[in-house]
């Protein structure tokens, strides 16, 4: 099912990432991982599997650890609901080269496309911005995109925070490596640590 | 058995500068927690330490997937937290053996030795088991004397061994906390 007026998530993340350079992402588990993984593999991604509602947290430990980095985390409606108290702990922190994009197609759809909070009441943006990341916005067009991506490089006007309306159709699986010491060692190697 | 209150004691123990000590010295550097009592000392000398960044959560979770990310960019953290805060924490647990963190988590006891309020028990008596059953080693210090040891022994073999390791802190150790009207 394809919604007029929304967003497409591959092409939202290939242009988000067009231009990534030494940033770090975070993928959220379930489609944005799989968006991710269909923008390029890349030694700097970091896909998740599970963890449902970590994937803000982990991007706020790398982007704590490596200040100096854009450090992204990309993730969809769902699993930011159920780790909605990470905007808490982000905006206290305020890690300035922190990105958090939430792909928002207001469905469970690795489950079956079942209705999330943000279809009717949540506003994630003003949840954001409630949560103390005063730059908050929602995206709706691609210009817009083009727009927010390179501000994602700049590493000390952090934390920001982009909701983005996507249309729901489930897209052919892009499956990312699953194997989470790999990903970890290859980022830690990108990084110039090696093994203990 | 001596007792607490929700105010830091007038003279201050001296085990949590022994883990203060251990931390500095194992080149710990975020620090998340979820307040308690009996993690109070420790927690004021982090948030005074330039080398640590304390990080306050909302939930225990939180930090297990903070020091994911953490240790994927090349730094080591320690969870502190109260065993009630082990539970919230589970399925994130599977992390630790995901990415097989060097994870070390300090867990202060409660529904224990003591214990006032009912609430604490269940939970404190499966905390133990909980962690063993998500793939963390357990240690557990009941004296004061002992408490640098333990916690030297658990950072060796999370930092040096990447072995997920709880120390759990008794309520024996830190005291029952008393409640007044």
């Amino acid at each position: 099912m394809s919604q007029a007026n929304l967003l497409e998530r591959r092409s939202v993340v290939s242009h988000l990432l067009a231009e990534r350079n030494d940033a770090i992402v975070v993928g959220g588990l379930g489609a944005s991982t799989y968006d991710i993984a269909a923008a390029g593999d890349h030694d700097r991604n970091f896909y998740l599997w599970g963890a449902m509602g970590g994937a803000v947290m982990i991007g706020l430990g790398m982007a704590l650890a490596q200040p100096k980095l854009p450090v992204v985390v990309i993730t969809g409606d769902g699993e930011m609901l159920m780790g909605m108290g990470s905007l808490a702990t982000v905006g206290l922190q305020k890690p300035a080269n922190l990105t958090i994009v939430v792909l928002d197609n207001e469905v469970y759809g690795e489950t079956g496309g079942q209705a999330s909070h943000t279809a009717s009441t949540v506003d994630l943006v003003g949840v954001a911005r409630s949560c103390g990341i005063s730059d908050a916005r929602a995206i709706g067009t691609m210009a817009d995109i083009e727009t927010f991506a390179p501000s994602m490089q700049d590493v000390s006007s952090g934390p920001r925070f982009a909701s983005i309306k996507i249309d729901s159709a489930n897209l052919e699986r892009v499956l990312s490596s699953r194997d989470g010491q790999f990903t970890v060692t290859r980022i830690r190697g990108a990084l110039g640590f090696g093994p203990i | 058995m001596h007792a607490r209150t929700d105010a830091p004691p007038e003279t201050a123990a001296s085990w949590p500068e022994d883990i203060f000590a251990i931390l500095q010295r194992f080149d710990v550097r975020q620090v998340p927690y979820v307040p308690d009592a009996g993690h109070s000392q420790l927690i004021e000398r982090v948030l005074a330490a330039s080398s640590m960044r304390a990080v306050p959560l909302t939930t225990e979770e939180e930090g297990v997937a903070l020091l994911a990310g953490a240790w994927a960019g090349g730094q080591r953290g320690v969870l502190l937290m109260q065993s009630s805060g082990v539970g919230n924490c589970v399925n994130m647990l599977s992390l630790t053996q995901i990415f097989r963190l060097p994870f070390l988590t300090l867990v202060t006891m409660r529904g224990e030795w003591g214990e006032f309020n009912p609430w604490q028990v269940p939970m404190g008596s499966s905390t133990a088991a909980v962690l063993e059953l998500s793939g963390i080693k357990v240690l557990r210090a009941s004296h004061a004397e002992e408490v640098r040891e333990v916690v030297e022994a658990a950072a060796g073999q999370a930092y040096n061994a990447c072995t997920p390791t709880a120390v759990l802190l008794s309520q024996r150790l830190i005291g029952a906390k008393v409640f007044t009207k």
